[in-house]
């Protein structure tokens, strides 16, 4: 049993981290500047948010290697460095995380189509398998692949995590409500449907993040939970869709209001909480703190 | 004959039937598709135009339709656009020619910074489907590379995306730029985290949550 479901088993319920793009634009990266090359660049500063996220009480941090995938890297000219820009991205947040606390290795989508033939399947298992083993080895606990929104490239990024590591994996996709009250994703995903092509593929752990604020999630994890009782569900919720104000994009959900949501998505099924887009420490300080009482 | 011609190009384009032999979608396997309907419509002297307005063009439209309204997803876009990309094919040489004349110019980009550009793909597919010629600048785009493109292209219409909350708020110093240098230019911006309020803000002329709308509003601008 990985580390995630052993501690799961103790504490019935995790927290995770929050936002890391919205703290990465904070200290100062420039609209059109490498996320992920920070991490060889400043790397203290990467340091500092996983820190952040674990002093907020999280149980696990993810590693700053979103868009680490060949595909992405490529466009600032550093196909060369997946292996390096991966492996570091996981030994700051272990620097950070300790022994004690997990690490998770963050796999984000290509932006290829495969159905229009932008990008083969091998070509996506080869880029997700090379991400996967360098997030392995600068000490991830597990693979969180996540922002997903067409399921064969989950599916495939879930296998090549699965198959070339030692790591736990998790699937977290990103659902929209549309005109029906329903959710699915971008390409027509739903919920539901998610969870067996996941499981087939080796994900330990499934479940949604981004998406337009935490309320939307217990409708999600109800979704998720009426086709599978057991499998453990992890949500990174937004703080709510962003809106613009004076030059600045400002997400509307307090960490008050994001935690008084805690109780319902816990009772809808949910195990693990955590924020996406616009959460900050302070979100996660007080996700902890409602966590707490209903261990 | 012509009719139900048009209208059998406009159902593959519809339903994104590309060719005889592709697979997809699996009810019309075996069947001619947009390629070769195309061809034979042209061949037995149907207008190009009347191929491309009463038959892509009316494809492109439902498709558009049935999207905003949640019927089809991502994937049944593209793959009318697909389609429609195959059809467009055979009606080249007569946008060289001038026997078909294009609605007007539209320039698209996803807005520097950001990387994603299937929202940007699938709004021009959509407009390039209803007869405008479409010239898409990319990923990251700077506001210097837009102008450039529009100072080439007098009377075009600018589309600019956006998938990022955090690469969104490039989007205003890039109106303001087009609008300094080419004045009364119109500007359409989308992308998941845009709205019609931020829209306002940064003064650009017109927000759709959907590509269908973007196609709607410019009909108003046919050159």
């Amino acid at each position: 049993m990985g580390k995630i479901l052993e501690k799961l088993k103790i504490l019935k319920v995790l927290a995770s981290d929050g936002a890391w793009g919205t703290l990465l634009h904070a200290k100062g990266l420039k609209p059109g500047e490498c996320p992920e090359s920070w991490n060889i660049d400043h790397p203290a500063e990467i340091m500092d948010i996983a820190a952040q996220y674990i002093n907020a009480g999280a149980d696990m941090t993810e590693t700053n290697s979103f868009g680490g995938n060949l595909f992405k890297l490529s466009h600032y000219g550093l196909e060369k460095k997946v292996t390096e820009i991966n492996r570091r991205a996981a030994e700051l947040s272990r620097n950070a995380a300790g022994t004690e606390k997990i690490v998770l290795g963050s796999v984000g989508p290509t932006g290829k189509i495969l159905m229009m033939g932008e990008v083969s399947e091998k070509e996506l298992y080869e880029a997700f398998k090379e991400q996967s083993i360098a997030l392995a080895s600068g000490g991830s606990d597990a693979i969180v692949v996540e922002t997903m929104s067409d399921l064969d490239e989950a599916r495939i990024a879930v296998r090549a995590a699965h198959e070339n590591t030692s790591c736990e994996v998790i699937c977290t996709m990103t659902f929209e409500k549309i005109l029906t009250g329903e959710y699915r994703t971008m390409m027509g995903v739903s919920p539901a449907e998610m969870v067996p092509v996941m499981k087939e593929a080796g994900a330990d752990i499934i479940g949604a993040n981004c998406g337009n604020g935490i309320e939307g999630m217990i409708d999600i994890v109800r979704e998720i939970r009426a086709v599978d009782r057991d499998i453990p569900v992890l949500v990174h919720a937004n703080a709510g869709r962003p809106r613009y104000e004076d030059g600045k994009t400002v997400f509307p959900e307090s960490p008050e209001e994001m935690a008084s949501f805690v109780p319902s998505l816990i009772s809808a099924g949910a195990n693990i909480i955590g924020g996406c887009c616009g959460t900050t420490p302070e979100h996660i300080r007080l996700i902890c703190e409602a966590l707490k009482m209903l261990r | 004959m012509m009719e139900e011609l048009l209208q059998q190009i406009a159902h593959c384009i519809e339903f994104g039937k590309t060719d005889k032999a592709s697979p997809y979608p699996p009810d019309m396997k075996g069947l001619d598709g947009a390629d070769e309907l195309t061809k034979m419509a042209l061949d037995k002297g149907v207008p190009p135009s009347d191929v491309l307005i009463r038959g892509l063009v009316v494809g492109m439209e439902k498709v558009g339709i049935k999207f905003r309204e949640n019927k089809v997803f991502v994937p049944q876009v593209l793959m009318s656009a697909k389609a429609m990309n195959t059809a467009m094919q055979h009606l080249k040489p007569f946008f060289r020619s001038g026997e078909v004349k294009r609605k007007g110019t539209f320039i698209i980009g996803t807005v520097v910074g950001d990387l994603h550009d299937i929202g940007k793909n699938l709004v021009s597919m959509m407009v390039e489907g209803n007869g405008w010629e479409v010239i898409d600048l990319g990923i990251d785009v700077k506001a210097e590379k837009f102008i450039a493109a529009v100072k080439d292209h007098p009377g075009c219409i600018v589309g600019l995306s956006a998938l990022l909350t955090t690469t969104m708020v490039n989007m205003e110093s890039i109106v303001k730029q087009i609008h300094e240098q080419a004045p009364g230019t119109q500007i359409i911006i989308g992308g998941a985290p845009v709205t019609d309020e931020f829209r306002k803000k940064i003064g650009a002329d017109f927000y759709s949550p959907d590509p269908q709308g973007a196609v709607e509003y410019l009909k108003q601008w046919i050159v």
